[in-house]
């Protein structure tokens, strides 16, 4: 903060201080708000990590409770839950990143090929509504979807005279259900961004091909999608940053007793420890790690789109 | 778009299967929730003696009045209401204020401001860390707990600074020649020029503050002060909990009406508003989820 601080100073090297800032005091006053919520809120729970160094007890404080150093780290990575948690994590983001995330991409090349402007925007009015509902609101319609007892899947099977499936208990069909309630929820919006990608391309580049020869899909192949390369190059990058992350609140309501073994992730691990059971330094070491792990990913992966860009100008 | 004068058998086999994909795609996304209202309309004799239900033979509001007649679910209804309306207030300011002020270019310290927002993005200390300063705060079971963290994110900072620096600066200029104050130009040339993206920042933290649920779990204990989310979650995964949570009225309810035919009303409440300024959003979302994104 300090060292882009002096860098704003040094670009105007003779301007007072005292004078502009009264001269933006009303600036300042707008964006003091704002500023209070990122320490308060952002920077000040920064602080609070030291807590995962030591056996934090609220009633001593961070002030005078003891320090463990690395004790509730070493804990955690000879716990058997470690290997569960990273397991679940790691699969479920995988899962997410070969199934969920190319969805949008090849949604928004067939929204692409519609030609008529009305069934377009029909379609696209409605794969977006799914985006706005939370995640109990999905966790209520998959219930009504997929429960034994009441589910629309299982009432058809029964009057097909089948016998009906526990797809909400079933530890072997957890991630796929979640890949799917994902894909469900914001496949639609995820479109977004492509199709304005695709908007940006000149139709003279489709007529010059098509002048040219090239079928339907070698002009998608080589004017739509080098067009989308950039977005989805980025998007990429940002997804694998976030591979720690699962989403809490679809896996939290999704978990139930006969999945917990495949659906316990870091997230809803540290929630149930720290919030509920009140292991507050334990659960932070764990949430420490976390971060760091997310920082490291974020940064080497944007470090690799660097050089993959550098190459993929030749 | 593209001349296309000689279409082959082939091209029109295919656009026709590309859109009959997409329309059952679409269906896909609608039928869950058209299922869903029609269940919570029917008859509760009816949703007892018939199998599948896609079209009610009796319709009935009976699911309805009761949850609205439920103190517990009205309460929820109500601090829903309150988030989305005050906390949405309260979001448009804290991030419109901070992300016009550093889309100023001439403002000192406007570096420092991005850095520390940027910061952010790349680290989150997690979970517990922010529960404590909540309690320190003393918010623990306040409705201030469910606002006040989840105010703004740098992510909307930034989007809002993109459309603010589309504004050109010549207009503000030019006012401020015409003898405009600070504060004029930022209520008669600012604030009406960027209407369009308050509308649709709104919209998005309106939608963000009527799906709080992680906030509620974490820090309301107390079922009065539940955001809707909360109950409805509550409701669905245990309906002895419904109703209030009292062994009498929930027993009472079973006796009245099917469960399913409740829990689908209560789903069916929680999206309408969604529902309601869906057309509104239509119009603003693409434009709010495409500011200020296009450009870094």
């Amino acid at each position: 903060m300090s060292r882009s601080g002096s860098k704003a100073k040094s670009q105007h090297p003779k301007r007072p201080l005292w004078p502009d800032l009264k001269r933006d005091r009303y600036l300042y006053l707008l964006a003091l708000p704002g500023i209070l919520f990122f320490v308060i809120f952002k920077y000040i729970p920064i602080t609070n990590l030291i807590i995962g160094f030591q056996d934090y007890s609220p009633y001593l404080g961070i002030t005078g409770s003891p320090w463990v150093g690395f004790e509730h780290f070493t804990r955690f990575f000879s716990n058997p839950d470690f290997w569960m948690l990273l397991r679940n994590t790691m699969g479920i983001s995988i899962l997410n990143l070969i199934f969920f995330f190319p969805a949008p991409i090849i949604l928004a090349l067939m929204m692409n090929e519609v030609r008529n402007q009305i069934a377009k925007r029909t379609v696209q009015s409605l794969i977006y509504i799914p985006h706005f509902l939370s995640w109990v609101l999905i966790y209520g319609l998959t219930y009504l979807m997929f429960s034994q007892s009441e589910g629309l899947f299982n009432k058809l099977l029964t009057a097909m005279n089948k016998d009906t499936i526990d797809i909400l208990s079933n530890p072997k069909l957890f991630w796929g259900l979640l890949t799917v309630q994902s894909i469900w929820k914001e496949v639609g919006w995820g479109t977004i961004i492509f199709l304005a990608a695709i908007a940006g391309v000149d139709p003279q580049q489709y007529e010059a091909a098509l002048i040219d020869g090239a079928g339907r899909f070698r002009r998608m192949w080589h004017i739509t999608l080098p067009a989308m390369r950039n977005v989805i190059i980025i998007l990429f990058i940002l997804r694998l940053g976030t591979i720690m992350d699962t989403g809490f609140e679809q896996v939290y309501l999704m978990m139930n007793a006969a999945v917990t073994e495949v659906a316990e992730v870091f997230d809803t691990y540290v929630y149930r420890v720290g919030i509920r059971q009140g292991e507050f330094s334990y659960s932070t070491a764990i949430g420490l790690f976390k971060s760091i792990v997310g920082v490291i990913l974020v940064v080497s992966a944007n470090k690799a789109a660097k050089r993959f860009g550098e190459e993929s100008l030749y | 778009m593209i001349m296309q004068l000689n279409t082959s058998w082939k091209d029109r086999l295919f656009n026709v299967a590309n859109l009959g994909l997409l329309i059952l795609l679409s269906l896909a996304m609608v039928f869950p929730i058209y299922y869903t209202i029609v269940l919570s309309f029917t008859d509760s004799t009816e949703y007892y003696t018939r199998d599948l239900i896609l079209w009610p033979h009796h319709w009935s509001l009976d699911a309805y009045k009761y949850l609205l007649g439920t103190g517990s679910f009205v309460n929820s209804l109500s601090v829903s209401v309150f988030l989305a309306t005050v906390g949405t207030a309260l979001s448009l300011l804290v991030t419109g204020g901070l992300s016009y002020a550093i889309s100023c270019r001439r403002l000192r310290f406007r570096k420092s401001m991005m850095f520390m927002i940027l910061l952010t993005f790349l680290f989150t200390p997690g979970l517990v860390p922010l529960y404590m300063v909540v309690r320190n705060l003393g918010l623990i079971d306040s409705i201030w707990s469910l606002i006040l963290p989840s105010l703004t994110s740098g992510w909307y900072v930034l989007l809002m600074k993109g459309f603010f620096d589309s504004i050109p600066d010549s207009l503000d200029e030019a006012a401020r020649i015409d003898g405009c104050t600070e504060i004029s130009v930022f209520w008669r040339i600012i604030i009406p020029l960027s209407l369009p993206a308050i509308v649709a920042f709104g919209l998005f933290f309106a939608v963000g503050y009527w799906n709080t649920y992680f906030s509620g779990i974490m820090f309301i204990n107390q079922q009065s002060k539940w955001p809707l989310q909360v109950l409805l979650q509550n409701m669905l995964v245990d309906p002895t909990t419904m109703g209030g949570g009292t062994q009498s009225v929930s027993m009472q309810m079973n006796r009245q009406l099917p469960t399913e035919t409740l829990k689908m009303a209560a789903v069916v409440i929680a999206t309408i508003p969604i529902m309601l300024v869906y057309p509104f959003l239509q119009k603003h979302f693409a434009t709010g989820a495409m500011v200020g994104s296009v450009k870094e």
